[in-house]
């Protein structure tokens, strides 16, 4: 067995502002090159600290308490800022849950996108500029040519996340992390979307942490699962084994509370009191009671 | 129901904290020393005769220019020194606090009041009320305002009301455009379209829904002008277009102290820290108070 | 009865000054709805769907067509004349932290109302009617004294549902109301507001982006793209077999939670 990409291990944060209350619990997760892991929960379930975690942006009221992330067996978390800073963008790198405010509304969609591979590829403008429309058609852009001189309030929300995904991608990371990225979006631009995020994580092999509170997204994009209630991992695995078999109540208890519009009696059965007791009761433990799938 | 057991420990906690808005102000320290040095001047101004050691006007040019306490020269009773005249600085500054106040509160609580009410109409109405009212505010935001109330004050006439009206007349304008926005993003907001939905009339809503949720920025704004009234009021002392000359007030102190900057700077020093810490804890009070009166804030 | 509760003919709705050529958003819509019936409206962002709803509640300006609600014309009644029928068309609206005066306790924001329409005999009975609501939507009376934002967000929506509820009215519109609450928090807001129809006898608009949560809740849906109705008919018949093309597409853009390699490399959509 290969070493994976990135290794969490016994990953525990508080959040200093509510008076060091526990925000992760001894999240532990590995994920392969190349794999599409879902990172699902509630509000507050701890999924975009994780992601925040990994890309080296945890805001000062969280404190790592203990736990490790390794990515290719380097600890990002005691790593110097310097090294910190030449993995962040270009091996591991962002998709934005809003499109909308991750770009600069006064510069133009070109010059965002040529940044990276200008600074940390040493390319020069012209060739950076071709490469940059190569990105725009990769991620099925119509007239690349038009969108390079566009600022950003001139495209519609689908296009701008395209941009944001043609930006992840530039510099070839191993890893990208996409945090809720069709939450703002309409259901038609959200497949497509997804459509696309599956497709240039294919054909570049690049692993991806797709943060969602979607089971229905889960389970037509991502490889594997990992279900997060309050900080901790619920359970997780290969994502046909974890929808189709759940070991958790909980698990059982969200699925079940989803509506379906092709089983108009099934769903919205809310999540009974006793499922939220037994989640309490393994908060409060101090050890992984985990169900996981082989 | 999880939601509920989640949120009653923290609901619990609130209210061991502050619950009440007057616990809420009391627990912001900013607002503490603010407001207890500006109770202190209340206070100062209301008892200035008992609190004065001496009588501010009296004359004694056998005692002008003492220096303060521990100065070379320094007379026992005189603890900030006399003026040039042989007046006490101390009591002066005391006295000094009845005009500064009386126009902050006033002229402040006045430009509050029309601006408020205008912003409000402006913001809420719209239509014709609201052009009115914006090119009203236009035009008199060209004006450089203290020249126009160095005029104003000139055509009034000299004299503490005077004074008054020529801040209420230049500053109702930054009440009303603060105010005026402030309720037009307000009512874009899903409450005041549920108050439509219940049939109130219009008034009611900008009355009881809006105007509290203005309130805080309000508060604010008051806090300041009245910072910036008592410059105003020190400005036009110093030029000598306040009350008369034989009112003590901050500005006349300066005007008088520049003078004689080099027999004896206390004179002109003691009147502008006492304006400069009054602005301050305006300021600073304004601040305090905004962020312990917006609710949602307060977490 | 013959006559629906609330009826739409044809009406356009036009932001902007119309003689400078304002945007026309509504083209014409045609709808009505009866008592006790439950009707979703869904669309994409642009559709129309909330000024829609918000033309039927008169709270936008209808520029063409003819609101009837209970047999009357209301499409320009002005807002004196509209006030007897406030109290018998609520609203419950998307973000219920904005919905909800936040320097208002909650005590007051469900009792204004009641004392405003006059439809307490009393404080005592207001309150009493007040206590039984909360019940009604499960919330332990000791909100009463609370602001909105001492809430969780689930709770601030069943204080929405409940304060549309007190006035006892005969239709509700729902403005995407579970878009920002999480699944769990989403099945029991659901579930209250179904329960609340049914025992109420109200009819309900209830206008979402998502058709999944319409197909639980509604009996009959209407499908807006662009302004426009493109299809409308009963739940069963309009997800079984959906004549629009759109209809299609939008269904086939929803992702069920089951593994299919086959959904991501579907039909394109438009």
């Amino acid at each position: 067995m290969t070493t994976p990409l990135v290794s969490i291990t016994g990953l525990s944060a508080v959040s200093l502002r509510e008076g060091g209350s526990p925000i992760l619990r001894d999240v532990s997760l590995t994920l392969q090159r190349g794999e599409v892991r879902g990172l699902v929960g509630e509000s507050g379930a701890g999924k975009s600290t994780i992601a925040k975690a990994l890309l080296g942006i945890l805001p000062r009221t969280v404190k790592v308490t203990a736990g490790e992330i390794r990515f290719e067996g380097r600890d990002l978390l005691t790593m110097p800022e310097r090294e910190l800073r030449a993995i962040m963008g270009s091996e591991i790198a962002l998709i934005p849950q809003d499109p909308q405010t991750a770009l600069n509304p006064g510069r133009r969609i070109e010059a965002q996108l040529t940044d990276g591979l200008r600074l940390r590829r040493g390319m020069n403008a012209r060739d950076a500029r071709e490469r940059a429309l190569q990105l725009l058609e990769e991620v099925h852009i119509r007239d690349p040519e038009r969108v390079l001189r566009a600022y950003p309030h001139e495209l519609s929300g689908g296009m701008r996340q395209r941009v944001m995904i043609a930006a992840a991608f530039s510099l070839e990371p191993k890893l990208v992390v996409a945090d809720e990225p069709t939450t703002a979006l309409d259901v038609t631009v959200q497949k497509q979307i997804l459509r696309l995020i599956r497709g240039m994580q294919e054909a570049h092999g690049t692993a991806v942490i797709f943060v969602t509170h979607d089971l229905g997204v889960v389970a037509k994009i991502c490889d594997s699962v990992t279900l997060l209630y309050g900080g901790k991992v619920i359970e997780q695995g290969p994502t046909a084994s974890v929808l189709a078999a759940p070991r958790h109540a909980y698990t059982r208890a969200l699925i079940a509370a989803g509506p379906r519009y092709d089983r108009p009696d099934a769903g919205l059965e809310p999540v009974p009191q006793s499922v939220f007791d037994q989640l309490q009761a393994e908060l409060a433990q101090p050890f992984s009671s985990e169900m996981s799938h082989g | 129901m999880s939601e509920i057991a989640t949120s009653a420990p923290r609901a619990a906690a609130k209210q061991k904290g502050h619950r009440t808005v007057m616990g809420a102000i009391l627990t912001d320290p900013k607002v503490i020393i603010a407001g207890g040095f500006i109770l202190l001047l209340v206070i100062l101004a209301i008892f200035a005769p008992y609190i004065a050691p001496k009588d501010p006007l009296e004359q004694d040019l056998m005692l002008g220019t003492l220096p303060p306490v521990n100065g070379s020269g320094y007379e026992p009773g005189y603890y900030l020194g006399t003026d040039d005249l042989g007046r006490d600085v101390l009591s002066r500054l005391i006295y000094g606090t009845r005009i500064a106040l009386t126009v902050a509160f006033v002229a402040a609580g006045l430009a509050a009041l029309f601006g408020t009410v205008l912003g409000l109409i402006a913001g809420w109405y719209g239509g014709w009320p609201d052009a009115v009212i914006s090119r009203l505010v236009e035009i008199w935001m060209a004006f450089p305002p203290v020249l126009l109330s160095i005029l104003l004050v000139a055509v009034l006439g000299s004299g503490v009301h005077s004074v008054i009206a020529a801040i209420v007349i230049i500053d109702w304008t930054r009440f009303c455009r603060v105010i005026r926005a402030e309720t037009m993003g307000q009512a874009k907001l899903d409450y005041v379209t549920a108050a439509r939905t219940m049939g109130y009339p219009k008034l009611r809503i900008l009355i009881r829904e809006i105007l509290p949720n203005v309130a805080p920025v309000l508060v604010a704004l008051i806090s300041l002008e009245m910072g910036i009234a008592v410059i105003v009021e020190a400005i036009l002392s110093f030029v000598g277009l306040s009350v008369s000359s034989d009112t003590p007030t901050w500005g006349g102190m300066i005007a008088q102290g520049r003078q004689i900057i080099y027999q004896g700077w206390w004179v002109l020093t003691f009147p502008l820290i006492a304006l400069f810490a009054t602005v301050l804890a305006f300021n600073q009070l304004g601040d305090g108070l905004r962020r312990a009166l917006d609710p949602v804030l307060q977490r | 009865m013959a006559e629906p509760l609330l009826q739409a003919k044809g009406i356009e709705v036009t932001y902007g000054n119309r003689r400078r050529g304002g945007v026309k958003v509504l083209h014409g819509i045609d709808l009505s709805l009866d008592r006790g019936e439950t009707i979703g409206i869904v669309g994409e962002s642009g559709s129309g769907k909330t000024t829609l709803g918000r033309a039927l509640l008169r709270l936008v300006d209808v520029s063409a067509g003819e609101i009837r609600f209970a047999g009357q014309d209301i499409t320009h009644l002005d807002d004196g004349a509209m006030r007897p029928y406030r109290k018998r068309m609520q609203m419950i609206f998307q973000d219920p932290m904005a919905s909800l005066n936040p320097r208002h306790t909650i005590g007051q924001i469900l009792g204004d109302p009641l004392r405003f329409h006059g439809l307490a005999r009393s404080g005592a009975d207001a309150d009493q009617r007040i206590r039984r609501m909360l019940d009604r939507v499960g919330l332990p009376s000791i909100v009463l004294g609370r602001n909105p934002h001492e809430l969780s967000g689930g709770q601030r929506q069943r204080v929405g549902i409940a304060r549309a509820a007190l006035l006892e009215p005969e239709f509700v519109l729902a403005d995407e109301i579970v878009s920002g609450l999480d699944v769990s928090t989403q099945a029991q807001v659901l579930n209250l507001l179904k329960g609340l129809c049914r025992d109420l006898g109200l009819a309900m608009a209830f206008i979402s982006h998502d058709l999944s949560v319409i197909r639980a809740v509604c009996d009959r849906v209407t499908v807006m793209r662009n302004g426009r109705v493109e299809e409308e008919g009963a739940c069963a018949e309009v997800f079984a077999a959906p004549k629009s093309d759109y209809t299609r597409l939008l269904l086939d853009a929803i992702p069920l939670p089951e593994v299919d390699a086959g959904w991501l490399k579907g039909p394109e959509a438009a």
